[in-house]
């Protein structure tokens, strides 16, 4: 089986995030970078799927130099191979989802794997455009997968419940937490992930359909304020705020 | 508890490769995961986590700069010792069954054993399939282990080994014993096995201490070992004084770990906690706490790296080693202190993790060399005067 893993290299979760001076993209400094957290789910299913049905998993990221991190790490978690989509520029999901479109197109993978979302941006967006792109069924917010010959059936999360849904291989797969547990790289992996290649190229030129023209910290919060009694407190609420 | 970020005043990370990196962070998230969240219980019960050792296994902590032919990382010394860094920011009990492991079995079996000998075990102990623990120290021979009166004759086409070793970590668990004694006056390295005739290894009770480590006796009575049980390589008291440099560096960097633990959770105390209408971080005898706590940790943490570095280039003296175990877990021992002082009345507590690692730290303090012969082998390396006796 031909598994490929769309992954990010996005800020830390615990990164303090402030914009930068051209009020267009974040400050980096002092920003910790990481693997996407919902792409480590998608790795950790690419690597079962390879389990049960021999193959390869390959990771591909689109981005700078420094995404060769987050391939590492999933070079390091057990991906055979990784491929780098050099790109510098600002992209959208759009841009980022054509871009790997090029690649995929090549490649010709039985399953496209990637996180719901990557955690910088929170456009969750990539996942579907990908599969449009590829005229690839798409199933996103993935917690369960089984896939028996060539069909797919999964377990999505939505408002409220759990929808189960089937499609026929070739498909991308968008992974929601819960999906799996993902594996820690094992030291002998990440020792081993240095000698196993990364493939570079040029993105495909950016097409994109959106562009950022500004990027502000949400307005501070008022601080809380502690009554003396809950009597009190229900009379701020009810003649403060309105809410009761 | 927010996610540790790691303590990194002088940009340490520029200095580091991204494989070693990749190694710190795994284990860090490994702790974070699966050490930190029961180690207060297991701590507080005397209970030694046995359901660790199997994930630290399949992790690849142990033996993890060995050959990749054992199953083994083949990690370079710096990325070993950031391993062990984070190992003991959970516990020092933790990080002591690593080093028993990897620097006190695997090691002298690599560097002293037959090919038979690394065949088998190296393997087995990668994979905690087999767990060992080493038998150098005596009840009346602690700093002078050269003086060590455990002794084995030849016998039967084997060894006969008579004798008793204490305060051995791992004891009652291990497979095997790594076990020094006297054949004819000199010091030889043996395996012993869980189940062999005459030997045995209770368990020593009471400590404050490492209580979640297992810390045994180890008792050879007429105990008949085979003749391939000897380390063939093995020679003199310079063979186990190998394997404790091995183990002390390893010590050098987890004192780190336990020292940021407490420094982290003193400086998140400190802020958060308001006396007289400010935090107590704003007041100036505390930020000279936690100022004094970070300069040490830089400090140790670039000993460490150079001494890593060294290593690597086999250029690190144990006199090298020696100052690095001694500065670095004086300070933590310290810091942990400080931090318990800090933290007031809440320092007592196992809520937080600075009582615990001030008590593994007063052991850390005088294993592996106590701080004054640490002090003397430098002391003796600096002038060319002995002072030990």
């Amino acid at each position: 089986m031909k598994i490929l893993v769309c992954v990010n290299h996005v800020p830390d979760t615990e990164a303090k995030i402030k914009p930068g001076a051209d009020g267009l993209s974040i400050d980096p400094t002092g920003v910790n970078f990481m693997l996407s957290p919902y792409d480590e789910y998608a790795i950790e299913e690419g690597l079962k799927l390879r389990e049960k049905f021999t193959g390869e998993v390959v990771a591909i990221s689109l981005g700078p130099d420094a995404n060769r991190e987050a391939l590492r790490k999933a070079l390091a978690m057990g991906c055979d191979k990784a491929v780098l989509l050099k790109d510098g520029s600002v992209r959208d999901s759009f841009g980022v989802a054509s871009g790997l479109a090029e690649y995929a197109k090549e490649y010709g993978p039985d399953i496209v794997l990637c996180g719901k979302q990557s955690i910088d941006f929170d456009d969750g967006a990539v996942g579907g455009m990908l599969a449009e792109f590829l005229g690839m069924s798409s199933i996103s917010v993935v917690v369960k997968l089984d896939v028996v010959d060539r069909l797919v059936t999964a377990e999505r999360e939505i408002e409220g419940g759990r929808e189960v849904v089937s499609a026929r291989l070739p498909a991308v797969i968008s992974a929601q937490k819960g999906l799996n547990t993902p594996r820690y790289p094992s030291l002998k992996g990440i020792m081993d992930a240095k000698r196993k290649p990364i493939e570079e190229r040029t993105a495909a030129p950016s097409v994109v359909k959106t562009e950022i023209i500004a990027l502000r910290k949400p307005a501070a919060k008022n601080p809380g304020r502690i009554v003396e009694s809950v009597a009190a407190l229900a009379q701020a609420l009810h003649i403060e705020a309105k809410v009761i | 508890m927010a996610k540790f970020q790691g303590v990194d005043y002088y940009n340490m990370d520029s200095l580091l490769s991204e494989d070693e990196i990749m190694v710190r962070n795994t284990v860090r998230d490994f702790v974070d995961d699966q050490v930190i969240p029961v180690i207060e219980k297991h701590n507080r019960e005397g209970r030694f986590p046995a359901h660790l050792v199997r994930p630290m296994a399949d992790l690849g902590l142990f033996g993890a700069t060995l050959p990749a032919k054992y199953g083994c990382a083949e990690l370079n010394n710096v990325a070993y010792g950031l391993m062990m860094q984070e190992l003991e920011r959970g516990d020092s009990g933790i990080r002591s069954f690593a080093s028993v492991q990897s620097s006190l079995v695997m090691y002298p079996l690599f560097t002293f054993g037959s090919e038979e000998q690394k065949d088998f075990w190296l393997p087995r102990l990668a994979s905690a399939e087999k767990i060992g623990c080493f038998g150098l120290t005596e009840p009346d021979f602690g700093s002078n282990p050269g003086g060590l009166i455990t002794k084995a004759e030849e016998k039967d086409g084997g060894y006969l080994l008579n004798g008793a070793k204490m305060w051995i970590t791992n004891g009652t668990i291990a497979d095997v014993a790594v076990v020094w004694a006297k054949l004819d006056g000199e010091i030889r390295g043996f395996l012993v096995e869980r189940g062999t005739d005459g030997y045995s290894a209770p368990e020593m009770h009471g400590k404050h201490s490492l209580r979640a480590s297992i810390t045994s006796e180890l008792v050879f009575e007429d105990c008949w070992i085979p003749a391939t049980n000897i380390l063939p390589l093995s020679k003199g008291l310079k063979s186990p004084l190998m394997c404790l440099s091995q183990a002390r560096y390893g010590i050098a960097w987890g004192a780190l770990g336990a020292a940021m633990a407490c420094y982290d959770a003193a400086l998140t105390y400190a802020i958060s906690r308001v006396q007289f209408d400010k935090p107590i971080a704003a007041y100036q005898m505390t930020q000279e706490k936690l100022v004094h706590m970070v300069t040490e940790i830089t400090k140790g943490q670039l000993l460490c790296l150079q001494l890593g570095r060294l290593k690597d280039q086999n250029k690190a003296k144990f006199t090298h080693i020696s100052m690095a175990k001694r500065n670095n877990v004086h300070h933590a021992l310290e810091i942990a202190r400080i931090a318990r002082e800090i933290l007031g009345a809440n320092g007592i507590l196992d809520e937080y993790p600075v009582m615990r690692h001030a008590a593994n730290l007063e052991s850390v303090k005088t294993y592996e060399g106590t701080h004054e012969m640490h002090t003397l082998i430098i002391g003796e390396d600096i002038t060319g005067f002995p002072a030990f006796n």
